[in-house]
């Protein structure tokens, strides 16, 4: 049995941690929330770039470090911790992702050393409106290499120089990358609950597209990435939830009331146990999800979704009840609680949300007990 | 990362699947605790004896104490490979095994280790563990039962007669132990852990009595025991005279230290709920399974059933490695009572008016989830309650502030006393 990182993994986090702890502190993220166009620190994102994680798992042939998935989750786990405001989940986990599944050896030779220094930054954009991602609720279109319509929310959408994008050919869902900065796209941003992370409405009026993948095979490569996706996410939402026990904790520990620590209080005690239980099981499937990933395991689609709900529910619990432990302080703008507040539910959301991923849980295990 | 054992593990485990092959006790019942009958019990006894000769019984022991001179990770793998067989027959055994003899093994003198660890090994001999009281459950060390110095016993050796008075509860197998460890007070001036002390006790000495307690769902697995003038020597006792807390300590410790087989079936009870779902029609004649409300629930029933189980695996992973394993272990039983419980009344609920059936012959999956709805509570109580384990999560895992406690500075015989 070794069901665990390996010391130099766990090495690489350590210094991940040390690393964002010195380049992204909390007080950074909170005041980039403040700025008008907020969302994005492209100092913070060169420095990433310099690190070498944008390409932790991209293959060396094509300029990463082709270290492996494990690797990227220890990372993915420092930058949830630390609600890093760059666009490392949109960049990494999908578009590069999207590239290593479903491109050309000329597309991935084409995108991907510049996704490793960090002079591309990618993105996905398959929502169109209030609902799942699925073959009913897409409308883009391409005809004659020409995409319209409109993406909404494109998450980083605002800072992307591509996207991948799930439109319709022939009414079959297929994938494209489409340069956003090319012509016939128009983009503006949108507000939303997670001001550390942008979002856009795309729109499409003949722009040109790069197919990605078969005509018609796109919603299978979207939820193989999503999968994907969805387990490196969930490490950055273990990240977090970690975090904000720990801020809890220290907070429980400092402030006092009624004579003495508040943290000595049941109702507090327990309410971190709690967290606590959750953190371990988000761990656990997590780490499972981590496995699948790396070795390309058969049950990746039910071990990313064992993390993703696992480690949407931690996360959003730890999050919310931190703002609890937290008391008056913990809903105003100086204290840091809200930035995990609003990223718990920006992860729990940008691969899909709770609901359908247990959905989809369950139509696998339906499969498996009929098999 | 994989799931993979080393090559020594996968040795080890060739190993002892051929041996329990060809070994192994097939289609034998186990003794479900209280419900036993004499050759369940004969089975479990022949078993225990079999494996001890062999050196699996005891594994982590050392061989001169009838142990198998091996490592805690190997004792996990051959308590896998069992429960694959098929096997469940070490129940009688877990608490003297567990507890009791390791108690007794850091304690007794060299002479009384000799008598009891050998023959507790080949399972010829069982132990209980008599701690608990009425009026000290999550307070263990609140105990009444009175040993009180009988001074005209003193003999040409020293030794003497304690004389125990009082009563303990939830006393697993106390029925059919041949021996027990016992927790009394023997000094009540002092404060409530000060005036402690253990003994070993023969379960059939005179003036002790067993009364088996009806539990809701109908079991009798836990024993009342009643001490009306039981005698001990003071040659019995294991460690010193009102040091009695930290004793039970090394017997607690020892029940922590037993690691599960990073186990559990896939997904908990979750698949089958997912079968019964499917089998049952909703308002439409649609099965249940499709409901989306029910959909949600069996998945957050598989994905915390799963955590458990990828947690157990941490741990193993850590005393494969020779590692002592993390604090995470500690969030396995406060998690699963309840999920259980939950699951039950879930399962319950979606069987509508036929919930109500326990009679295997008209209920759904032969009234299983029934039953289940009448055992969990006891599950959320039994060895630790889920208060007192989110106390030790909050204390010794996260390092919060201790309970405050108005009964330390006050001799025990002092103590307000309720029911």
């Amino acid at each position: 049995m070794n069901f665990d990182f390996s010391d130099e993994q766990l090495a690489l986090k350590d210094e991940a941690r040390k690393f964002l702890a010195a380049k992204c502190p909390p007080d950074r993220v909170r005041k980039l929330m403040d700025e008008d166009s907020p969302g994005f620190d492209p100092e913070l994102w060169a420095q990433v770039a310099e690190q070498g994680w944008l390409g932790a798992a991209i293959p060396e042939e094509h300029g990463g470090l082709g270290l492996g998935y494990l690797e990227l989750c220890c990372i993915a786990e420092e930058l949830g911790r630390a609600v890093a405001p760059v666009p490392f989940a949109s960049t990494v986990y999908f578009f590069a992702e999207a590239l290593l599944r479903a491109g050309t050896a000329e597309q991935k030779a084409k995108y991907l050393p510049q996704v490793v220094t960090g002079e591309i930054i990618g993105t996905i954009a398959s929502a169109e409106q209030a609902g799942p991602v699925s073959a009913a609720n897409i409308n883009a279109e391409v005809s004659g290499g020409k995409l319209n319509g409109v993406k909404m929310p494109v998450t980083d959408g605002v800072v992307a120089h591509h996207a991948v994008v799930l439109a319709k050919e022939g009414g079959k869902p297929t994938l494209y990358i489409v340069d956003l900065n090319g012509p016939g796209v128009s983009r503006e941003a949108v507000n939303t609950i997670d001001r550390s992370r942008e979002a856009a409405r795309v729109e499409f009026k003949d722009a040109p597209v790069e197919r990605l993948g078969e005509v018609g095979d796109g919603l299978a490569l979207f939820e193989a990435i999503n999968d994907r996706a969805a387990v490196l996410i969930s490490f950055e939402q273990v990240g977090g939830a970690d975090m904000c026990l720990e801020m809890a904790k220290n907070y429980a520990l400092d402030r006092f009331a009624f004579g003495r620590q508040i943290g000595g209080y049941q109702a507090i005690k327990h309410r971190l146990a709690d967290m606590y239980a959750k953190n371990v099981l988000a761990r656990g499937n997590a780490y499972y999800g981590a496995w699948a990933l790396n070795s390309d395991a058969p049950e990746l689609p039910i071990a990313a979704a064992g993390a993703r709900i696992s480690a949407s529910d931690a996360y959003w619990f730890a999050a919310r009840e931190n703002v609890q432990v937290h008391g008056g302080m913990g809903f105003t703008w100086e204290v840091d609680c809200h930035l995990h507040y609003r990223r718990s539910r920006q992860l729990g959301l940008v691969a899909g949300s709770a609901r359908s991923w247990k959905h989809r849980l369950v139509t696998m295990l339906e499969r498996r007990n009929a098999a | 990362m994989d799931f993979n054992d080393t090559p020594e593990e996968a040795e080890y485990r060739a190993k002892v699947r051929a041996w329990l092959e060809e070994n192994a006790p097939r289609g034998v019942k186990g003794a479900s605790l209280g419900d036993e009958d004499e050759s369940q019990m004969d089975a479990c006894k022949a078993w225990q004896a079999k494996k001890a000769a062999a050196g699996y019984a005891q594994i982590r022991w050392p061989k001169e104490w009838g142990g198998g001179g091996g490592t805690t990770i190997q004792s996990v793998i051959f308590a896998q490979e069992e429960s694959r067989m098929g096997v469940q027959l070490g129940g009688p055994f877990a608490i003297g095994l567990g507890m009791c003899i390791p108690t007794v093994m850091a304690t007794a003198d060299d002479e009384t280790k000799k008598r009891f660890v050998g023959p507790a090994v080949r399972g010829e001999t069982i132990w209980c563990q008599l701690f608990s009281e009425p009026a000290g459950g999550s307070d263990v060390a609140a105990i009444r039962t009175r040993a009180i110095k009988d001074e005209s016993s003193v003999d040409e050796n020293g030794d003497f007669d304690w004389v125990i008075n009082g009563q303990k509860i939830w006393t697993s197998g106390a029925h059919y132990a041949d021996y027990g460890i016992v927790l009394v007070r023997t000094d009540p001036d002092a404060v409530k852990h000060k005036g402690l002390t253990m003994f070993w006790i023969d379960m059939k000495s005179p003036g002790i009595e067993c009364k088996n307690i009806h539990q809701m769902s109908g079991a009798r697995g836990f024993n009342e025991v009643f001490f009306t003038d039981v005698r001990v020597k003071d040659s019995q006792r294991l460690g010193a005279l009102n040091d009695g807390w930290n004793v039970s300590i090394i017997t607690l410790m020892n029940e922590r230290a037993s690691v599960g087989g990073g186990g559990g079936a896939r997904g908990g009870g979750a698949l089958k709920a997912l079968q019964v779902a499917q089998k049952i029609r909703d308002e439409n004649g649609d099965p249940l399974s499709n409901n989306t409300t029910v959909r949600e629930k069996i998945a957050e029933h598989y994905v915390r059933a799963e955590g458990l189980r990828f947690t157990g695996m941490r741990s193993l992973t850590a005393l494969s490695q020779g590692k002592t394993p993390g604090p995470e272990q500690s969030v396995s039983k406060l998690v699963q009572a309840s999920a259980m419980q939950d699951l039950a009344d879930f399962m319950v609920d979606l069987q509508d008016q036929a919930g109500i059936i326990r009679d295997p012959a008209h209920a759904v999956e032969n009234a299983d989830f029934q039953e289940m709805f009448l055992g969990t509570p006891g599950g959320r109580i039994a060895g630790g309650t889920d208060e007192i384990l989110r106390n030790i999560i909050a204390e010794r895992v996260l390092g919060l502030p201790g309970e405050i406690r108005v009964d330390k500075n006050i001799p025990f015989k002092d103590l307000p006393t309720g029911r």
